[in-house]
């Protein structure tokens, strides 16, 4: 297992490389200066603007300016916000949080949807309750998050006047109230995420159980005289969730972009928002950085899901 | 030969054995949904694309005293801030965002198919390298991406093109180009199995070259799952279009796509929720009839799934 986790860090490697590499490739081919909006502004002295240029290297060879910019990058140096007068690195890692809690919860509740609500569809097909579920999810992922989230707000915020649409991180409260209202604005956005991810999930999971529930070793634990119970969970869950890791791990970067649209639309202090207010900024550090931040969620999450896959399944690390 | 007997004997073998083709579209049509589906979204290409010649209200009319109105005789669908008719802005927004959905989907269609036949009949290095890539791109961010790259080059294709053709052109650019990596998977995977087949080495010991054992005897037995992957692509690309268009980033608001009126329309939506209800609503149903649509075709053209049962 040790082996495999470092084998699977060194693959982090190249990954990283070559997604910054990209991101590079991109600014480089940009039309125009990143500066230029810099330069042409009264209020930054031409010291700073020179400094900035020489910080991002800009008039040094192609290779040299991307060795120079993926090193900043890595060491967390992602120079200073145009905007706010702050260091990208600070101004991110005050967002981050936010993110992740939101992104986190929606991917737990779209998992205790889809797990389940997919089993119970796969082990009995084309029952009334398969496709009901079958139908909702497939209803569930083609509806956008944008139109969802909207659709909440209408009905919970504005109609019955249940839950804030407006996401504070400052709630000017302790205990069980700071709890409670923390829980009160977070329902809308991870309900909008969750249940998009639920509804994909579902799908994963009934499929990969479908697999696994007609092969022999199911019929044998059956046939041993284990409870249902005991067969379903440990013996064909376990195995049909190998497929379903795979699955999660490539809708990884699409989780992010729902991401960033529920952020916008509960104007959650996440980074997802900030991205968009800096791109109407035009705060072309703040930009950088971001994208490059959510490739490496990327890349770790992407880890993660492959470490999983090894306790899933110990042919693969063993290998 | 005789000349009579040729359409006869033709006859006997259509009737023998139905091509595969009639085959598909038979099991296509037992699929409910995916008909549904299909009805429904011929019923909104028909709407948008002859909906503004029998619709004759100009989408940019502006009417203060009608603003913010609710669905009535004059507005079938209401009105915006503006007082501009919403029925005469949806349909016009969804010949865009029709157009950009298949626009994208051929590009990242074509791309798809090239990268992944090359890998698939090349091999080794070559495969290696592009197979590489492929994993690359799928470990990107494609919101954050697409925003990072309209941010960019927005201005300029905006100079080169004009407003409307340079903002198209980057959007279904970017978004083909961000969405080909299944498709390669996939046609190389076929490639793979394909090449093996007896067919293509009959074809091979016939003296064909390469290229045309690819073009004519692999690609054609390719082409279904990527049929079906381009179909998804579609109700993909108008999701990804109206997103970056949701965000005020797509479309400017002088082109009303469906998602471009959701980001005019999020902040009255307590005193005007139609506005964005309509427009909402017709994305949805479109990519749900889509996605209907891309089962049925999985029905239809992948014979094994059927025959095993689902």
């Amino acid at each position: 297992m040790t082996k495999y986790f470092i084998r699977r860090l060194l693959i982090m490697v190249p990954v990283l490389a070559g997604i910054s590499l990209v991101l590079f490739t991109i600014l480089a081919l940009a039309p125009g200066d990143p500066f230029e909006e810099l330069a042409a502004n009264p209020n930054v002295p031409r010291e700073v603007a020179q400094a900035l240029r020489h910080q991002y290297g800009l008039d040094d060879p192609v290779a040299v300016r991307y060795v120079r910019w993926f090193s900043a990058m890595l060491k967390g140096d992602w120079g200073f916000s145009f905007v706010s007068r702050v260091n990208v690195d600070t101004l991110i890692m005050q967002r981050l949080p936010t993110s992740l809690f939101v992104l986190g919860s929606a991917q737990l509740l779209g998992l205790l949807i889809a797990l389940p609500i997919g089993t119970y569809s796969a082990l009995r097909p084309y029952s009334l309750f398969d496709q009901v579920a079958t139908t909702l999810a497939f209803i569930g992922f083609s509806l956008p998050t944008f139109f969802t989230g909207l659709v909440f707000i209408l009905v919970f915020s504005l109609w019955l006047d249940w839950l804030p649409f407006i996401y504070r991180a400052d709630i000017a409260a302790t205990g069980w109230r700071w709890w409670w209202e923390h829980a009160r604005q977070a329902a809308m956005p991870v309900a909008v995420l969750g249940l998009f991810q639920g509804a994909t999930l579902t799908r994963f999971v009934r499929s990969a159980v479908l697999d696994v529930i007609r092969l022999d070793y199911v019929n044998t634990a059956r046939a041993k005289g284990l409870s249902e119970g005991v067969t379903v969970v440990k013996h064909v869950i376990r195995n049909a969730l190998i497929p379903v890791v795979t699955l999660v791990a490539l809708q990884i970067p699409g989780i992010f972009t729902g991401a960033v649209i529920t952020e916008q639309i509960f104007r959650i202090p996440g980074i997802g928002s900030l991205l968009i207010s800096s791109i109407l900024a035009n705060d072309t550090p703040v930009i950088m950085a971001i994208t490059f931040v959510f490739s490496c969620l990327v890349v770790i999450f992407n880890l993660l899901a492959d470490l999983l896959y090894g306790w899933l399944d110990p042919r693969i690390a063993y290998r | 030969m005789s000349v009579a007997a040729a359409p006869a004997a033709s006859l006997l073998t259509s009737a023998a054995r139905p091509s595969l083709w009639r085959e598909a579209t038979r099991r296509f049509r037992r699929h409910r949904l995916a008909m549904v589906g299909f009805t429904v979204l011929l019923v909104m290409v028909a709407g948008v694309l002859a909906g503004p010649f029998v619709y004759r209200v100009p989408i940019d009319e502006i009417d203060f005293k009608a603003k913010l109105k609710g669905p009535s005789r004059a507005h079938p669908l209401g009105t915006d801030d503006l007082g501009q008719d919403l029925l005469a802005r949806v349909l016009y927004g969804g010949r865009i965002s029709l157009a950009v959905g298949v626009v994208a989907m051929l590009i990242s269609i074509t791309i798809g198919t090239g990268v992944g036949a090359v890998a698939g009949q090349i091999g080794g290095a070559t495969d290696h390298t592009l197979m590489r890539l492929t994993d690359l791109f799928l470990s990107l961010p494609q919101l954050p991406l697409l925003l990072l790259i309209v941010y960019l080059f927005r201005d300029t294709l905006k100079k080169t093109l004009g407003l409307e053709a340079g903002v198209f052109v980057l959007i279904v650019a970017v978004i083909g180009g961000l969405r080909w990596m299944p498709v390669a998977r996939l046609v190389r995977a076929q490639f793979l199995s394909l090449r093996e087949k007896e067919f293509v080495e009959a074809a091979r010991s016939l003296g064909a070259a390469p290229l045309r054992q690819v073009v004519r005897h692999i690609l054609p037995n390719a082409v279904g799952p990527v049929i079906v992957a381009g179909s998804l692509d579609v109700a993909a690309a108008i999701i990804a279009e109206s997103s970056l268009s949701f965000l005020g980033l797509g479309f400017p608001p002088d082109i009303p796509t469906w998602g471009r009126i959701l980001f005019d329309a999020k902040d009255n939506l307590d005193f005007a929720p139609h506005w964005a209800l309509f427009p909402g609503t017709a994305i949805f149903l479109t990519v749900l009839s889509i996605n209907y649509i891309g089962d049925g075709l999985r029905d239809a053209l992948d014979p094994r799934k059927v025959l095993g049962g689902k």
